[in-house]
C-alpha cells in the first residue's frame, strides 16, 4: 500500500484515494495536421515501459481532484518525489533521453517537493 | 463580456412556493431500515440534517476570497484541508480543492446568497453550483464517535492528525464522503444523496456495538 504525498493537499494520503494515469510529461504535437502516420500513432498509442525511474501521472480522485506527476522506480515500486503539474522532475534517469516536453520550466524549484515515501 | 446575473446566467429558486412536500435522503431508509432512538448507554449518535443549502464555489482564491467578505463577512479558508465557521456557527466554507471550496448554509438562503455572490464577483473568472439537492450532512457525536469513524474511514481521524476546523474528502468503506470536525465532539458527514442510504445502514451496523442511535 503506497501512502501518497498529493502536492495539492499538502499531506500525505492512502493509496486508495489516487488512481494512475499513465505516462506523465507527452507533448501533444504542436502541428497535429503535419504529423506522419507514425509520429501520430506514437503519440496516442507508444509509451515507455522502462525498468527503475519513471516519470507518472496521477490523481487524487476522491480528495481535490487534481492531476499530480509522480517519480516513481518501477523495480523498487519506491515512489521518489511528486510534484505538480507543469512542474518538471528534480530526479531523472540520466541514462534516458532528456524529456521531450513542451511547456517552459517553471520557476518553482522541484526540490521543494522531495516528499515522496517510499512503498 | 458580461456574468452578471442580470444579462448572462439565469439563476433559480430551487425551492418553489408550489405545495411539494420535500423529503429527506433517507426518508426512505429510515422507514426501512429503522432508526433506533439514542438511549444513556448510546456511545454514538447520528443525527441527519437534511434541507442545508450547499454552494460549490470554484475559481481564484483571491476574488472570491474578496466576494465572501463583502457578502458573508467570512474569509475563505487558504490552507488546504480547512474549515471556517462564521460567529452564529450556522455558515460554513470549507477547502475541497486548490480552486473549489464548498459552502453549506441554512437551508432557503442559498438562492439570495447565490446571487448577491454573483454580484459581487462581477466579471471574474468564477462558477458557483447549487449542489443542495445532490448531498446532505449527517451529523455523529458521543465518546465513540471517533472509533467508529477509524471504521469506516481510510484517513487518520486522531485529534493530532484531524484537529478542529479540518475538513477531508477522503473514502468512507466503499464511498466517498466529505468529513469534517467542527468541534470536539461533533463530526459532520457531507454525504451524496445517492449514497446516504449507504452510509446510514453501514454507520447503524457499525454502531451497534456502541448502541448506535439515531436523533429525529
Amino acid at each position: 500500500m503506497f501512502y501518497i504525498y498529493c502536492p495539492y493537499c499538502g499531506e500525505h494520503r492512502e493509496e486508495e484515494e489516487f488512481h494512475p494515469k499513465g505516462e506523465a510529461h507527452i507533448a501533444r504535437p504542436a502541428d497535429p495536421e503535419s504529423c506522419s502516420d507514425e509520429e501520430w500513432g506514437d503519440y496516442l498509442f507508444f509509451r515507455t515501459n522502462p525498468r527503475g525511474i519513471h516519470h507518472e501521472m496521477w490523481v487524487h480522485a476522491v480528495g481535490c481532484r487534481k492531476f499530480f506527476n509522480i517519480t516513481r522506480n518501477t523495480a523498487t515500486y519506491a515512489i521518489l518525489e511528486t510534484y505538480r503539474m507543469g512542474e518538471q522532475p528534480s530526479i531523472t534517469d540520466d541514462t534516458r533521453e532528456p524529456l521531450e516536453v513542451a511547456q517552459t520550466p517553471t520557476e518553482t524549484t522541484p526540490a521543494d517537493n522531495l516528499e515522496g515515501v517510499r512503498a | 463580456m458580461s456574468n452578471t446575473v442580470d444579462d448572462k446566467i439565469k439563476t433559480f429558486d430551487t425551492r418553489t412556493d408550489a405545495n411539494v412536500p420535500i423529503e429527506s435522503p433517507l426518508a426512505y431508509t429510515y422507514r426501512r431500515s429503522g432508526a433506533p432512538a439514542p438511549d444513556k448507554n448510546s456511545k454514538a449518535v447520528l443525527h441527519e440534517r437534511p434541507f442545508l443549502g450547499h454552494l460549490t464555489l470554484r475559481g481564484g482564491a483571491i476574488v472570491l476570497d474578496e466576494a465572501l467578505r463583502s457578502v458573508l463577512d467570512m474569509s475563505l479558508p487558504a490552507e488546504p484541508q480547512s474549515l471556517l465557521f462564521d460567529a452564529s456557527g450556522e455558515r460554513s466554507v470549507q477547502w475541497i480543492s486548490p480552486d473549489e471550496w464548498l459552502l453549506i448554509v441554512p437551508g432557503g438562503e442559498e438562492f439570495e446568497l447565490e446571487n448577491r455572490l454573483r454580484e459581487a464577483l462581477g466579471d471574474a473568472h468564477f462558477a458557483i453550483t447549487n449542489v443542495g439537492g445532490g448531498q446532505t450532512v449527517v451529523d455523529l457525536e458521543g465518546e465513540a464517535a471517533s472509533e467508529l469513524l477509524m471504521k469506516s474511514v481510510i484517513y487518520d481521524v486522531h485529534p493530532q492528525h484531524f484537529p478542529v476546523g479540518k475538513g477531508v474528502t477522503t473514502v468512507f468503506a466503499k464511498a466517498s464522503v466529505i468529513l469534517r470536525r467542527p468541534s470536539e465532539t461533533r463530526w459532520e458527514l457531507v454525504v451524496r444523496r445517492s449514497f446516504a442510504d449507504y452510509v446510514y445502514r453501514w454507520l447503524l451496523d457499525a454502531g451497534a456495538e456502541y448502541g448506535i442511535g439515531v436523533q429525529r
